[in-house]
């Protein structure tokens, strides 16, 4: 698989910027209704497994000057698939790690993918840890397993940006894409995110939008 | 069909009252069926004879009388008998068992003409025991709880060295021997007009629809519309489970899958609660005829028909009330077979279970559920291309197909093993590597994964999906890329492309697949694809496709105007491959698509019996007529009302062969293209 960084390209005042992005999870925590969510805007309840990983694409408007594109790479969370992951995120420049709220599993599971992530991935990777099905909960609040508190301390120890969604009611999907878009080195000039001690993950920082935008492209 | 009722009178006299039998009989029976096991130049392959051998064994060995029923072996060792003339000239296949036969003296029955009955080696015992013509029902073994009480083949096969044989006298069967002709001099003796009553039921309506007719009062398909309906759970406390066993017994076909070790891995239908008591004694029964040597192939309880496969650690049970034989049974069972294994490999699977022999394997085939479900409605609902072990192509010309083949050749990268354009279902072109072919059992898999169940076109992406294909390797997987078009859709780009939960039917979404040893070559292949995209619709290709696809398969009227065929199968044997009109409009319910495919099996089932020799068969019901022909070129089935002439049915079919051979190289991918 050819390597494919960000590409950024700047025509006269609005920039453009690509990046490769991958879902990663347990099985049945809604990563592929994540993704549909967030690429077509529709919620299928009866949806079936994924089989292998998806490829998609979704482009955002971060500003009427900045234009973001993601190249999704959604896999697949059963166990059989997990030697294929690194395909997948070996050259990506941000993951969603996603676990289910209802289930308590389901969040250890992501630790280990954030863990591997850290470990294997890229060293500026941007890392998200959504937390869906937010809306099972807003229905019956005892269905939940896993306290907002608990997994937010979590993010922030690990260094990664943190949601709750919800894909079937749309709750944060857009906006944890955003967010993710926002971290990102829109501009090529030089690394963004200096890996931070030993720990090899990303600085998790306050939403800084613009931030970026400062240098000129090197193009 | 129908030889004079005097003559079927007696032999249904005979068959009916004659003296149980005696062994000698039964070993006749079975060595004839060992050679006809020999000759018979079906598509089967030899292993799979050997299986119906092994089959007769164990249905032996179930029944009472168990020393009676021993294995091949033993009847090898037993002295030669002098096999009865009757039994080696024609019918190395036995009747029904005693106690399905009362039930078949009032049930319309399929009917066999004199010119067929010496082609026709095998009988379904209920037929030719009907004294009327004009009402037989082909479609008898789809009725289960009467003639259908086993699957035809059960009756042709597994019956054959059984106890069952015992008790009937082969003799009963002898028809009068004739010379094999060809199908005009066989179709073209008016005996439609020589029987009376014939003539007076077909005065009576020319044109009766099909399957308007039948009485459906004891016909299995009655809840075919709940066929696919979900069993629920059985609630904790279990206060729903009497109902929901209901439902779950209602159902007219089971695919069970289980270990040797008893843990259950697959059933189409009822929760884990539910099943797994069955699982348990299924476990039992098997285990206990495997610890004797004596694999157990089949059995039948009721109206129903139990067919069992073994594969390694894996035992496969498909339990059908729908008349199918064991061989297609079978078949089925060997497609949930290599579904497991397309997605384990083989080495894994093996793995698995000689390290825990106690493995679940529900966990590492977590998510393939859908898979094996779609497959096995694929079967519920009956499918041409599993039945005939073939595939369907779009019909296009034979340059605009050149032109695709062309095309894929031209993209075609370093890392591409097989590339293929497959719309609806029906494959429009492919191209491979000189040394290996691609197998109709893998192409099937990826069908089914991409067609039938949603998961990979409701992604509505691009896929990257690795699949075992055990025809080309079952130690390893290939990776394959699979992007969709929509038919309807004016761009090409799969990325914009709407779910399928947004409506559009399977029968209109495009596929390239493009297939690769390298896990890495995902962004390669993508690249082809593009430009294989950019290609096909400048030279104006996709709009073929796309104008083919939205066309539809032709009605059985646009291929031969004015015929009463109704519908037909033609497979060409050579380029394993069929060809069949619409189902609409006289298909399109399941429930009638079901009747169809029931008939069709019936006569794939009496053609390629072990030890039939059928070539030709014509088979006149109460709601049908049909026929089926076989040379060494093609297989062809067809249908039409129940009221048709055997000259309108013979005529038909000639026109729709000629048709087919006209358009054979429209119809079918002859050659291929190859790099």
């Amino acid at each position: 698989m050819a390597a494919r960084g960000p590409a950024g390209s700047r025509v006269g005042n609005s920039r453009f910027a690509q990046f490769k992005l991958v879902l990663l999870g347990e099985s049945a925590v809604g990563k592929s209704s994540i993704v549909l969510r967030f690429v077509k805007d529709q919620f299928d309840s009866y949806r079936e497994s994924t089989i292998g990983a998806a490829f998609l694409t979704q482009t955002i408007s971060l500003d009427e000057n900045t234009t973001v594109k993601f190249e999704i790479w959604d896999t697949a969370g059963q166990e059989r698939y997990k030697s294929l992951a690194p395909m997948y995120y070996r050259n990506a420049n941000c993951a969603v790690v996603v676990y289910d709220i209802t289930q308590a599993s389901s969040l250890d599971k992501a630790k280990q993918w954030v863990k591997e992530l850290q470990r294997q991935a890229n060293e500026n990777i941007i890392i998200a840890l959504a937390g869906n099905k937010l809306d099972l909960v807003t229905e019956q609040p005892d269905k939940r397993a896993i306290q907002t508190a608990d997994a937010e301390a979590y993010a922030r120890e690990a260094g990664l940006l943190f949601f709750e969604t919800s894909a079937k009611t749309a709750e944060n999907v857009r906006e944890l894409f955003t967010s993710i878009a926002k971290k990102l080195p829109l501009d090529q000039a030089g690394p963004r995110n200096p890996r931070s001690g030993g720990r090899g993950g990303v600085e998790l920082r306050p939403d800084t939008p613009g931030t970026q935008a400062g240098g000129p492209c090197s193009c | 069909m129908r030889h004079s009722s005097d003559q079927r009178k007696s032999h249904s006299h005979d068959r009916l009252y004659a003296p149980i039998d005696t062994a000698p009989t039964a070993t006749a029976a079975k060595e004839d069926g060992i050679t006809a096991t020999m000759t018979y130049d079906g598509e089967n392959e030899a292993p799979k004879h050997r299986t119906h051998a092994d089959s007769d064994e164990s249905m032996a060995t179930i029944t009472p009388q168990e020393d009676d029923g021993t294995t091949l072996e033993g009847h090898e060792q037993r002295p030669a008998l002098p096999p009865r003339p009757s039994l080696l000239g024609d019918r190395p296949t036995t009747p029904l068992s005693p106690r399905k036969r009362p039930a078949l003296q009032s049930k319309p029955t399929t009917a066999v003409s004199s010119v067929d009955i010496q082609t026709l080696s095998f009988p379904d015992g209920s037929r030719g025991t009907f004294p009327t013509p004009g009402s037989r029902s082909v479609s008898e073994a789809g009725h289960g709880i009467s003639g259908g009480t086993s699957t035809p083949s059960s009756r042709k096969v597994s019956q054959n060295g059984s106890e069952f044989d015992d008790s009937t006298s082969l003799m009963s069967y002898t028809p009068t021997l004739r010379a094999n002709g060809d199908l005009a001099s066989l179709l073209d003796e008016g005996l439609n007009s020589q029987s009376p009553a014939w003539k007076l039921l077909s005065s009576q309506a020319d044109n009766v629809n099909l399957f308007e007719t039948i009485d459906y009062e004891d016909n299995a398909l009655l809840n075919f519309d709940q066929e696919f309906d979900e069993v629920e759970a059985v609630d904790s406390k279990g206060g729903n489970e009497e109902q929901v066993l209901l439902l779950w017994k209602a159902k007219l076909k089971h695919y069970l899958i289980l270990s040797s070790a008893g843990k259950p891995i697959y059933s189409r239908h009822g929760d884990q609660n539910l099943i797994n008591g069955y699982i348990g004694i299924i476990q039992t029964i098997i285990s206990f005829f495997q610890d004797a040597k004596d694999p157990l192939m089949g059995f039948t309880a009721g109206g129903t028909r139990f067919v069992v496969l073994i594969e390694g650690p894996l035992y496969f049970v498909a339990i059908s009330k729908l008349g199918e034989s064991d061989s297609q049974l079978r078949a089925q069972l060997e497609a949930l077979y290599m579904q497991i294994l397309s997605t384990l490999t083989l080495p894994t699977l093996t793995q698995l279970f000689t390290n825990r022999p106690n493995t679940d394997l529900r966990r590492p085939l977590e998510g393939t559920e859908t898979l094996l479900s779609s497959l096995a409605d694929t079967f519920t609902k009956g499918s041409p291309s599993a039945l005939l072990s073939a595939l369907e192509c779009l019909k296009i010309r034979k340059s605009q197909r050149h032109t695709i083949n062309n095309t894929l050749l031209k993209a075609r990268t370093e890392k591409l093993l097989y590339g293929l354009v497959v719309a609806g279902g029906r494959l429009v072109s492919v191209i491979r590597p000189k040394r290996h072919s691609l197998h109709p059992s893998d192409l099937s898999l990826i069908f089914n994964m991409l067609f039938e169940a949603g998961s990979v076109k409701a992604g509505g992406g691009e896929n990257w999906i690795p699949v075992c294909l055990p025809g080309f390797n079952k130690t390893g997987y290939l990776y394959m890329y699979v992007s969709f078009i929509n038919a309807h859709d004016g761009e090409e780009s799969s990325s914009d492309q709407r779910p399928s939960t947004a409506g559009s039917s399977p029968e209109d979404e495009i596929a390239i697949l493009l297939i690769s040893t390298d896990k890495e070559s995902f962004y390669e292949l993508k690249q082809m694809r593009d430009d294989v995209v950019a290609q096909l619709e400048s030279n104006g290709s996709m709009g073929i496709i796309k104008a083919a696809v939205r066309q539809g398969r032709p009605s059985t009227a646009d291929i031969v105007p004015g015929t009463q065929l109704r519908h037909f199968l033609y497979k060409s044997r050579a380029n394993v491959q069929f060809m069949m009109p619409s189902l609409s409009p006289d298909f399109s319910s399941p429930l009638a698509r079901r009747k169809l495919m029931s008939l069709y099996h019936n006569l794939h089932a009496s053609t390629h019996a072990k030890h039939s020799h059928v070539k030709v068969l014509h088979c006149v019901a109460r709601d049908s007529n049909s026929l089926v022909w076989t040379t060494p070129l093609f297989e062809f089935y067809c249908i039409a009302g129940p009221n048709t002439s055997r000259a309108g049915l013979t005529h038909g079919a000639n026109k729709v062969i000629q048709w087919v051979k006209r358009e054979e190289e429209r119809v079918f991918i002859i050659g291929g293209a190859v790099f």
